[in-house]
Protein backbone atom coordinates (compact mmCIF):
# COMPACT_ATOMS: atom_id res chain seq x y z
CA UNK A 1 0.00 0.00 0.00
CA UNK A 2 1.36 3.32 -0.81
CA UNK A 3 2.34 5.61 2.02
CA UNK A 4 1.03 9.03 1.69
CA UNK A 5 1.55 12.62 3.54
CA UNK A 6 -0.71 15.05 3.56
CA UNK A 7 -0.93 18.59 5.35
CA UNK A 8 -4.04 18.51 7.22
CA UNK A 9 -5.26 21.90 8.69
CA UNK A 10 -2.06 22.90 8.91
CA UNK A 11 -0.41 19.79 10.90
CA UNK A 12 1.47 16.88 8.67
CA UNK A 13 -0.91 13.43 8.82
CA UNK A 14 0.85 10.11 7.12
CA UNK A 15 -0.91 6.72 6.41
CA UNK A 16 -0.96 4.21 4.37
CA UNK A 17 -3.70 3.64 1.75
CA UNK A 18 -4.74 1.54 -0.61
CA UNK A 19 -4.40 3.13 -4.19
CA UNK A 20 -8.17 3.38 -4.19
CA UNK A 21 -8.99 4.89 -0.91
CA UNK A 22 -11.16 8.29 -1.79
CA UNK A 23 -9.63 11.01 0.00
CA UNK A 24 -13.00 11.85 2.02
CA UNK A 25 -12.43 8.10 3.45
CA UNK A 26 -8.73 8.80 4.62
CA UNK A 27 -9.97 11.83 5.98
CA UNK A 28 -12.94 10.30 7.86
CA UNK A 29 -11.21 6.52 8.54
CA UNK A 30 -7.60 7.04 9.03
CA UNK A 31 -7.84 10.60 10.27
CA UNK A 32 -10.68 10.98 12.39
CA UNK A 33 -11.97 13.84 11.06
CA UNK A 34 -15.66 12.88 10.68
CA UNK A 35 -16.74 16.68 9.74
CA UNK A 36 -16.43 15.91 6.34
CA UNK A 37 -19.22 14.06 5.22
CA UNK A 38 -20.48 12.15 2.63
CA UNK A 39 -23.95 12.23 1.25
CA UNK A 40 -24.03 10.33 -2.21
CA UNK A 41 -22.38 8.10 -4.28
CA UNK A 42 -22.47 10.42 -7.69
CA UNK A 43 -20.48 13.22 -6.28
CA UNK A 44 -23.55 15.14 -6.77
CA UNK A 45 -24.27 16.26 -3.16
CA UNK A 46 -21.61 18.81 -2.32
CA UNK A 47 -21.41 16.92 1.57
CA UNK A 48 -17.79 16.02 1.52
CA UNK A 49 -16.37 19.53 0.06
CA UNK A 50 -12.82 19.97 1.18
CA UNK A 51 -10.19 22.53 0.14
CA UNK A 52 -7.44 20.86 -1.75
CA UNK A 53 -4.27 23.29 -2.12
CA UNK A 54 -6.98 26.57 -1.31
CA UNK A 55 -9.62 25.08 -3.98
CA UNK A 56 -12.99 23.93 -3.18
CA UNK A 57 -12.65 20.20 -4.35
CA UNK A 58 -15.30 17.42 -3.64
CA UNK A 59 -13.30 15.17 -1.58
CA UNK A 60 -15.57 11.76 -3.17
CA UNK A 61 -14.39 12.41 -6.08
CA UNK A 62 -10.24 12.63 -5.35
CA UNK A 63 -8.38 9.20 -4.33
CA UNK A 64 -6.25 9.38 -1.13
CA UNK A 65 -2.89 9.20 -3.08
CA UNK A 66 -3.31 12.34 -5.57
CA UNK A 67 -3.43 14.37 -2.46
CA UNK A 68 -0.14 13.20 -1.18
CA UNK A 69 2.29 16.10 -0.55
CA UNK A 70 -0.49 18.51 -0.85
CA UNK A 71 -2.66 20.91 1.84
CA UNK A 72 -5.92 19.95 2.67
CA UNK A 73 -8.03 22.06 4.92
CA UNK A 74 -11.37 20.70 6.42
CA UNK A 75 -14.65 22.21 8.62
CA UNK A 76 -12.65 21.47 11.50
CA UNK A 77 -9.53 23.53 10.56
CA UNK A 78 -11.61 26.78 9.94
CA UNK A 79 -11.52 28.01 13.52
CA UNK A 80 -8.37 29.44 14.90
CA UNK A 81 -7.21 29.61 18.36
CA UNK A 82 -11.18 28.64 19.42
CA UNK A 83 -12.71 31.24 17.90
CA UNK A 84 -15.05 30.42 15.18
CA UNK A 85 -14.76 31.49 11.21
CA UNK A 86 -16.68 34.32 10.08
CA UNK A 87 -18.69 31.25 8.18
CA UNK A 88 -19.35 29.44 10.78
CA UNK A 89 -20.37 32.44 13.06
CA UNK A 90 -22.61 33.21 10.05
CA UNK A 91 -24.29 29.98 9.73
CA UNK A 92 -24.85 30.15 13.66
CA UNK A 93 -26.25 33.28 13.61
CA UNK A 94 -28.49 33.06 10.45
CA UNK A 95 -29.58 29.53 11.01
CA UNK A 96 -28.54 28.30 8.21
CA UNK A 97 -28.69 24.68 9.15
CA UNK A 98 -30.86 21.86 10.48
CA UNK A 99 -29.64 18.35 10.33
CA UNK A 100 -26.11 19.83 10.15
CA UNK A 101 -25.55 17.01 7.37
CA UNK A 102 -24.91 19.57 4.54
CA UNK A 103 -23.13 22.20 7.02
CA UNK A 104 -19.79 21.16 6.47
CA UNK A 105 -19.73 21.03 2.83
CA UNK A 106 -21.79 23.77 2.26
CA UNK A 107 -19.32 26.38 4.94
CA UNK A 108 -16.30 25.32 2.77
CA UNK A 109 -17.81 25.93 -0.38
CA UNK A 110 -18.45 28.76 0.99
CA UNK A 111 -15.09 29.49 2.41
CA UNK A 112 -13.86 29.28 -1.24
CA UNK A 113 -16.35 31.25 -3.01
CA UNK A 114 -15.36 34.38 -0.71
CA UNK A 115 -12.09 34.01 -1.38
CA UNK A 116 -12.47 34.10 -5.34
CA UNK A 117 -15.51 36.19 -5.33
CA UNK A 118 -15.56 39.02 -2.17
CA UNK A 119 -18.33 41.35 -3.55
CA UNK A 120 -21.45 38.94 -3.65
CA UNK A 121 -24.65 39.33 -4.42
CA UNK A 122 -27.95 36.43 -3.52
CA UNK A 123 -28.23 35.43 -6.83
CA UNK A 124 -24.48 34.52 -7.23
CA UNK A 125 -24.41 32.94 -4.05
CA UNK A 126 -27.40 31.01 -5.17
CA UNK A 127 -25.39 29.75 -8.89
CA UNK A 128 -22.27 29.27 -6.22
CA UNK A 129 -23.81 26.85 -4.23
CA UNK A 130 -25.43 24.58 -6.67
CA UNK A 131 -22.98 22.08 -6.01
CA UNK A 132 -24.06 21.58 -2.77
CA UNK A 133 -27.63 19.77 -1.64
CA UNK A 134 -29.71 20.32 1.41
CA UNK A 135 -32.70 18.26 1.95
CA UNK A 136 -33.92 20.76 5.32
CA UNK A 137 -33.96 24.13 5.10
CA UNK A 138 -34.54 25.43 1.82
CA UNK A 139 -31.83 27.13 1.22
CA UNK A 140 -33.06 30.67 2.06
CA UNK A 141 -30.91 30.98 5.78
CA UNK A 142 -27.94 29.07 3.61
CA UNK A 143 -27.58 32.09 1.29
CA UNK A 144 -28.30 34.67 3.84
CA UNK A 145 -25.40 33.33 6.10
CA UNK A 146 -23.20 33.56 3.52
CA UNK A 147 -23.45 37.16 2.40
CA UNK A 148 -23.53 38.07 5.91
CA UNK A 149 -20.34 36.00 6.01
CA UNK A 150 -18.89 37.65 2.97
CA UNK A 151 -19.97 41.15 4.56
CA UNK A 152 -18.28 40.51 7.77
CA UNK A 153 -14.84 39.52 6.23
CA UNK A 154 -14.56 42.47 4.08
CA UNK B 1 -14.03 0.21 -6.35
CA UNK B 2 -11.72 -2.40 -7.95
CA UNK B 3 -8.20 -2.35 -6.98
CA UNK B 4 -5.63 -0.72 -9.27
CA UNK B 5 -2.56 0.50 -9.57
CA UNK B 6 -1.87 4.15 -9.47
CA UNK B 7 0.89 5.76 -11.55
CA UNK B 8 1.92 9.84 -11.18
CA UNK B 9 4.24 10.19 -14.20
CA UNK B 10 6.50 13.64 -14.12
CA UNK B 11 6.37 13.68 -18.11
CA UNK B 12 4.16 14.04 -20.60
CA UNK B 13 6.11 11.37 -22.54
CA UNK B 14 6.49 9.18 -19.73
CA UNK B 15 2.69 9.16 -19.31
CA UNK B 16 2.53 7.97 -22.85
CA UNK B 17 5.06 5.55 -22.39
CA UNK B 18 3.31 3.99 -19.46
CA UNK B 19 -0.10 3.84 -20.96
CA UNK B 20 1.85 1.92 -24.16
CA UNK B 21 3.00 -0.73 -21.65
CA UNK B 22 0.36 -1.30 -19.26
CA UNK B 23 -2.20 -4.07 -19.47
CA UNK B 24 -5.23 -1.98 -19.28
CA UNK B 25 -4.54 1.36 -18.29
CA UNK B 26 -6.64 4.71 -17.88
CA UNK B 27 -5.65 7.76 -17.71
CA UNK B 28 -6.68 9.85 -14.44
CA UNK B 29 -7.08 13.89 -15.45
CA UNK B 30 -10.02 15.59 -13.20
CA UNK B 31 -11.17 12.80 -12.43
CA UNK B 32 -14.72 14.15 -12.54
CA UNK B 33 -16.37 11.46 -14.48
CA UNK B 34 -13.59 8.74 -14.00
CA UNK B 35 -13.71 8.53 -10.19
CA UNK B 36 -17.69 8.28 -9.82
CA UNK B 37 -17.48 5.34 -12.62
CA UNK B 38 -14.86 3.98 -10.61
CA UNK B 39 -16.96 4.10 -7.60
CA UNK B 40 -19.83 2.69 -9.36
CA UNK B 41 -17.11 -0.23 -10.32
CA UNK B 42 -18.53 0.20 -14.07
CA UNK B 43 -14.82 0.11 -15.12
CA UNK B 44 -11.64 -2.14 -14.00
CA UNK B 45 -8.60 -0.86 -15.10
CA UNK B 46 -5.26 -2.43 -14.35
CA UNK B 47 -3.42 1.09 -13.96
CA UNK B 48 -4.52 4.47 -13.28
CA UNK B 49 -2.00 6.81 -15.19
CA UNK B 50 -2.44 10.27 -13.19
CA UNK B 51 -1.49 13.17 -15.08
CA UNK B 52 -3.41 15.43 -13.26
CA UNK B 53 -0.69 16.95 -11.94
CA UNK B 54 1.69 17.37 -15.00
CA UNK B 55 1.85 21.07 -15.41
CA UNK B 56 2.84 20.95 -19.39
CA UNK B 57 -0.54 20.32 -19.94
CA UNK B 58 -2.36 23.20 -17.83
CA UNK B 59 -1.75 26.48 -19.92
CA UNK B 60 -3.56 28.78 -21.81
CA UNK B 61 -2.04 30.58 -24.73
CA UNK B 62 -2.83 33.09 -26.83
CA UNK B 63 -1.42 32.90 -30.40
CA UNK B 64 -2.69 35.61 -32.87
CA UNK B 65 -5.99 34.62 -34.57
CA UNK B 66 -6.24 31.15 -32.01
CA UNK B 67 -6.05 30.19 -28.53
CA UNK B 68 -4.87 26.79 -27.34
CA UNK B 69 -5.72 25.22 -24.39
CA UNK B 70 -3.56 22.66 -22.45
CA UNK B 71 -5.67 19.30 -22.13
CA UNK B 72 -5.06 19.80 -18.29
CA UNK B 73 -6.46 22.99 -17.90
CA UNK B 74 -9.59 23.15 -16.05
CA UNK B 75 -13.04 24.46 -16.08
CA UNK B 76 -12.40 26.73 -13.42
CA UNK B 77 -8.67 28.32 -15.30
CA UNK B 78 -10.88 28.70 -18.84
CA UNK B 79 -13.79 30.39 -17.22
CA UNK B 80 -11.91 33.16 -15.65
CA UNK B 81 -9.03 33.13 -18.29
CA UNK B 82 -8.38 36.97 -19.87
CA UNK B 83 -7.36 35.77 -22.95
CA UNK B 84 -10.11 33.46 -23.33
CA UNK B 85 -12.70 36.00 -22.05
CA UNK B 86 -10.89 38.43 -24.55
CA UNK B 87 -11.11 36.53 -27.65
CA UNK B 88 -13.80 34.04 -27.12
CA UNK B 89 -15.87 35.09 -24.78
CA UNK B 90 -18.46 32.03 -25.13
CA UNK B 91 -15.81 29.11 -24.26
CA UNK B 92 -15.07 31.10 -21.37
CA UNK B 93 -18.87 31.37 -20.14
CA UNK B 94 -19.56 28.04 -21.45
CA UNK B 95 -16.20 26.55 -18.90
CA UNK B 96 -17.82 28.47 -16.21
CA UNK B 97 -21.53 26.79 -16.81
CA UNK B 98 -20.17 23.07 -15.88
CA UNK B 99 -21.43 21.72 -12.96
CA UNK B 100 -20.49 23.07 -10.27
CA UNK B 101 -17.60 25.62 -8.86
CA UNK B 102 -15.65 22.07 -7.21
CA UNK B 103 -16.50 19.82 -10.34
CA UNK B 104 -14.88 22.99 -12.41
CA UNK B 105 -12.00 23.27 -9.85
CA UNK B 106 -10.70 19.54 -10.90
CA UNK B 107 -12.16 18.86 -14.38
CA UNK B 108 -10.78 19.54 -17.30
CA UNK B 109 -11.03 20.10 -21.30
CA UNK B 110 -9.03 17.12 -22.57
CA UNK B 111 -11.39 14.54 -19.59
CA UNK B 112 -14.38 16.07 -21.35
CA UNK B 113 -13.72 15.88 -25.05
CA UNK B 114 -11.85 12.28 -24.30
CA UNK B 115 -14.72 11.16 -22.70
CA UNK B 116 -17.64 12.78 -25.14
CA UNK B 117 -20.73 12.68 -22.71
CA UNK B 118 -23.66 13.02 -25.04
CA UNK B 119 -24.82 15.92 -22.74
CA UNK B 120 -21.02 17.30 -21.86
CA UNK B 121 -20.58 20.99 -22.78
CA UNK B 122 -17.22 21.53 -24.38
CA UNK B 123 -17.94 19.00 -27.55
CA UNK B 124 -20.22 21.24 -28.70
CA UNK B 125 -17.86 24.40 -28.49
CA UNK B 126 -14.93 22.27 -30.43
CA UNK B 127 -17.55 21.15 -33.21
CA UNK B 128 -18.89 24.44 -33.92
CA UNK B 129 -15.44 26.61 -33.56
CA UNK B 130 -13.77 24.15 -35.50
CA UNK B 131 -11.32 23.14 -32.64
CA UNK B 132 -7.58 21.42 -33.75
CA UNK B 133 -7.27 18.89 -31.29
CA UNK B 134 -3.46 17.86 -30.92
CA UNK B 135 -2.47 14.65 -29.21
CA UNK B 136 0.94 12.91 -28.55
CA UNK B 137 0.27 11.40 -32.28
CA UNK B 138 -1.60 13.62 -34.44
CA UNK B 139 -3.77 16.52 -34.91
CA UNK B 140 -7.17 15.60 -35.19
CA UNK B 141 -10.22 18.00 -36.69
CA UNK B 142 -13.24 18.10 -33.92
CA UNK B 143 -15.50 17.52 -37.02
CA UNK B 144 -13.35 13.71 -37.51
CA UNK B 145 -12.66 13.54 -33.08
CA UNK B 146 -16.48 12.89 -31.86
CA UNK B 147 -17.62 9.49 -33.39
CA UNK B 148 -20.58 8.72 -31.35
CA UNK B 149 -21.97 8.77 -28.13
CA UNK B 150 -19.11 8.37 -25.74
CA UNK B 151 -16.59 7.62 -28.56
CA UNK B 152 -13.83 9.18 -30.08
CA UNK B 153 -10.83 9.13 -32.75
CA UNK B 154 -8.37 8.85 -30.07
CA UNK B 155 -6.60 4.99 -29.85
CA UNK B 156 -6.23 3.43 -26.46
CA UNK B 157 -2.92 4.73 -25.82
CA UNK B 158 -3.00 8.45 -27.51
CA UNK B 159 -3.11 11.43 -25.29
CA UNK B 160 -5.07 14.73 -25.78
CA UNK B 161 -2.01 17.38 -25.58
CA UNK B 162 -3.92 20.63 -26.36
CA UNK B 163 -6.86 22.01 -27.83
CA UNK B 164 -6.98 24.97 -30.68
CA UNK B 165 -9.51 26.91 -30.63
CA UNK B 166 -9.57 29.85 -34.17
CA UNK B 167 -11.25 33.14 -32.82
CA UNK B 168 -14.64 33.32 -34.14
CA UNK B 169 -16.29 36.85 -35.68
CA UNK B 170 -19.59 36.17 -33.31
CA UNK B 171 -20.10 33.19 -31.34
CA UNK B 172 -22.08 31.78 -28.02
CA UNK B 173 -23.37 28.90 -26.23
CA UNK B 174 -27.00 28.53 -24.44
CA UNK B 175 -27.71 25.72 -22.08
CA UNK B 176 -30.66 24.22 -20.81
CA UNK B 177 -29.65 22.24 -17.48
CA UNK B 178 -30.66 19.58 -16.06
CA UNK B 179 -31.46 20.80 -12.38
CA UNK B 180 -30.26 17.60 -11.04
CA UNK B 181 -26.94 17.00 -12.67
CA UNK B 182 -26.13 20.11 -14.51
CA UNK B 183 -25.22 18.56 -17.55
CA UNK B 184 -27.11 20.08 -20.82
CA UNK B 185 -30.73 18.80 -21.06
CA UNK B 186 -30.02 20.49 -24.58
CA UNK B 187 -27.23 22.85 -25.51
CA UNK B 188 -26.42 24.80 -28.66
CA UNK B 189 -23.35 26.65 -30.03
CA UNK B 190 -23.91 28.97 -32.38
CA UNK B 191 -20.67 30.20 -34.35
CA UNK B 192 -19.21 32.53 -37.28
CA UNK B 193 -16.02 32.73 -38.28
CA UNK B 194 -13.26 32.37 -41.84
CA UNK B 195 -14.47 28.21 -41.48
CA UNK B 196 -18.04 29.20 -42.08
CA UNK B 197 -21.14 28.96 -40.21
CA UNK B 198 -21.80 26.13 -37.27
CA UNK B 199 -24.43 25.09 -34.93
CA UNK B 200 -23.43 22.44 -32.68
CA UNK B 201 -25.78 20.32 -31.15
CA UNK B 202 -25.17 18.78 -27.40
CA UNK B 203 -27.26 16.44 -25.02
CA UNK B 204 -30.07 15.85 -27.79
CA UNK B 205 -28.38 13.39 -30.17
CA UNK B 206 -28.97 9.82 -29.62
CA UNK B 207 -25.25 9.68 -31.57
CA UNK B 208 -23.44 12.66 -29.49
CA UNK B 209 -22.68 16.22 -30.54
CA UNK B 210 -23.44 16.75 -34.22
CA UNK B 211 -24.35 19.84 -36.40
CA UNK B 212 -27.49 20.91 -36.97
CA UNK B 213 -27.21 21.70 -41.13
CA UNK B 214 -31.00 23.30 -41.40
CA UNK B 215 -29.79 25.80 -39.15
CA UNK B 216 -26.43 26.54 -40.54
CA UNK B 217 -28.46 27.21 -43.93
CA UNK B 218 -31.09 29.98 -42.26
CA UNK B 219 -28.30 31.29 -40.31
CA UNK B 220 -25.73 31.94 -43.18
CA UNK B 221 -28.86 33.71 -45.00
CA UNK B 222 -29.03 35.79 -41.99
CA UNK B 223 -27.77 35.94 -38.67
CA UNK B 224 -30.61 36.96 -36.65
CA UNK B 225 -32.41 34.97 -33.99
CA UNK B 226 -35.70 35.07 -36.04
CA UNK B 227 -33.61 33.41 -38.93
CA UNK B 228 -34.09 30.25 -36.50
CA UNK B 229 -36.76 30.74 -34.90
CA UNK B 230 -39.68 28.84 -37.02
CA UNK B 231 -37.15 25.89 -37.61
CA UNK B 232 -39.06 22.92 -36.47
CA UNK B 233 -36.72 20.34 -35.42
CA UNK B 234 -37.77 16.66 -35.79
CA UNK B 235 -37.42 14.28 -32.77
CA UNK B 236 -36.65 11.11 -34.57
CA UNK B 237 -32.80 10.28 -33.52
CA UNK B 238 -32.91 12.48 -30.59
CA UNK B 239 -33.00 11.33 -26.92
CA UNK B 240 -35.56 10.03 -24.89
CA UNK B 241 -35.02 9.48 -21.33
CA UNK B 242 -36.75 10.40 -17.60
CA UNK B 243 -35.56 14.24 -17.82
CA UNK B 244 -37.76 14.46 -21.21
CA UNK B 245 -38.80 13.62 -24.43
CA UNK B 246 -37.28 13.48 -27.81
CA UNK B 247 -39.88 16.05 -28.56
CA UNK B 248 -39.42 17.96 -25.99
CA UNK B 249 -35.81 17.73 -26.48
CA UNK B 250 -36.76 18.71 -30.45
CA UNK B 251 -38.63 22.17 -29.32
CA UNK B 252 -35.85 23.08 -26.65
CA UNK B 253 -32.78 23.02 -29.65
CA UNK B 254 -35.04 25.97 -31.27
CA UNK B 255 -35.28 27.73 -28.16
CA UNK B 256 -31.94 27.17 -27.15
CA UNK B 257 -30.19 28.33 -30.77
CA UNK B 258 -32.40 31.30 -30.65
CA UNK B 259 -31.01 32.53 -27.43
CA UNK B 260 -27.39 31.97 -28.50
CA UNK B 261 -27.85 33.90 -31.74
CA UNK B 262 -29.41 36.11 -29.64
CA UNK B 263 -26.88 36.35 -27.10
CA UNK B 264 -24.09 36.09 -30.10
CA UNK B 265 -25.30 40.15 -31.12
CA UNK B 266 -25.16 41.45 -27.61
C1 LIG C 1 -21.65 16.68 -10.41
C2 LIG C 1 -21.03 16.77 -11.79
C3 LIG C 1 -21.59 17.62 -12.72
C4 LIG C 1 -21.05 17.74 -14.00
N1 LIG C 1 -21.64 18.58 -14.89
C5 LIG C 1 -21.14 18.69 -16.13
C6 LIG C 1 -21.74 19.60 -17.07
O1 LIG C 1 -22.67 20.33 -16.76
N2 LIG C 1 -21.21 19.65 -18.32
C7 LIG C 1 -20.14 18.89 -18.68
O2 LIG C 1 -19.71 19.00 -19.82
N3 LIG C 1 -19.55 18.04 -17.82
C8 LIG C 1 -20.02 17.92 -16.55
N4 LIG C 1 -19.40 17.09 -15.66
C9 LIG C 1 -18.23 16.31 -16.11
C10 LIG C 1 -16.94 17.11 -15.92
O3 LIG C 1 -16.88 18.18 -16.83
C11 LIG C 1 -15.69 16.26 -16.07
O4 LIG C 1 -14.67 17.04 -15.58
C12 LIG C 1 -15.32 15.84 -17.46
O5 LIG C 1 -16.33 15.19 -18.14
C13 LIG C 1 -14.16 14.86 -17.44
O6 LIG C 1 -12.98 15.55 -17.23
P1 LIG C 1 -11.95 15.09 -16.15
O7 LIG C 1 -10.74 15.95 -16.33
O8 LIG C 1 -12.57 15.08 -14.83
O9 LIG C 1 -11.57 13.63 -16.68
P2 LIG C 1 -11.50 12.20 -15.98
O10 LIG C 1 -12.74 11.91 -15.26
O11 LIG C 1 -10.22 12.09 -15.24
O12 LIG C 1 -11.38 11.31 -17.29
C14 LIG C 1 -12.47 11.12 -18.17
C15 LIG C 1 -12.05 10.22 -19.33
O13 LIG C 1 -11.17 10.92 -20.21
C16 LIG C 1 -9.91 10.25 -20.35
N5 LIG C 1 -8.90 11.31 -20.43
C17 LIG C 1 -8.70 12.32 -19.53
N6 LIG C 1 -7.75 13.16 -19.98
C18 LIG C 1 -7.34 12.70 -21.17
C19 LIG C 1 -6.37 13.15 -22.13
N7 LIG C 1 -5.64 14.26 -21.94
N8 LIG C 1 -6.22 12.42 -23.27
C20 LIG C 1 -6.95 11.30 -23.48
N9 LIG C 1 -7.88 10.83 -22.62
C21 LIG C 1 -8.07 11.52 -21.48
C22 LIG C 1 -9.82 9.38 -19.12
O14 LIG C 1 -9.01 8.27 -19.33
C23 LIG C 1 -11.27 8.99 -18.90
O15 LIG C 1 -11.63 7.93 -19.73
C24 LIG C 1 -19.91 16.96 -14.37
C25 LIG C 1 -19.34 16.09 -13.42
C26 LIG C 1 -19.87 15.99 -12.14
C27 LIG C 1 -19.25 15.07 -11.14
S1 LIG D 1 -20.30 12.74 -1.05
FE1 LIG D 1 -21.78 13.59 -2.39
S2 LIG D 1 -20.51 14.85 -3.61
FE2 LIG D 1 -19.06 13.87 -2.39
S1 LIG E 1 -29.39 21.12 7.06
FE1 LIG E 1 -30.06 19.10 6.73
S2 LIG E 1 -29.28 18.71 4.75
FE2 LIG E 1 -28.90 20.79 4.98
Amino acid sequence: MPAINVNVNGKSASGEVETRTLLADFLRNSLGLTGTHVGCDTSQCGACVVLLDGKAVKSCAVLAVQADGAEVTTVEGLEVDGELHPVQKAFREHHGLQCGFCTPGMMMTAVDLIRRKPDLDEHTVREELEGNLCRCTGYHNIVKAVLAAAEDMR
Amino acid sequence: MYQFNYIRPTTLDDAAAQLGSADDPKLLAGGQTLIPTLKARLAMPSDLIDISALKELAFIRAEGDAITIGAGTTHADVSVSPEVLKAIPALAHLAGMIGDPAVRHRGTIGGSIANNDPAADYPGACLALDAKIHTTKRLIEADKFFTGMFETALEPDEIIKEVTFPHPEKAAYAKFRNPASRYAMVGVFVAKGPWGIRVAVTGAGQNGVYRCEEMEAALAKSWTPEAVANIKIAAKGLNSDMHGTAEYRAHLITVMAKRAVEASLT
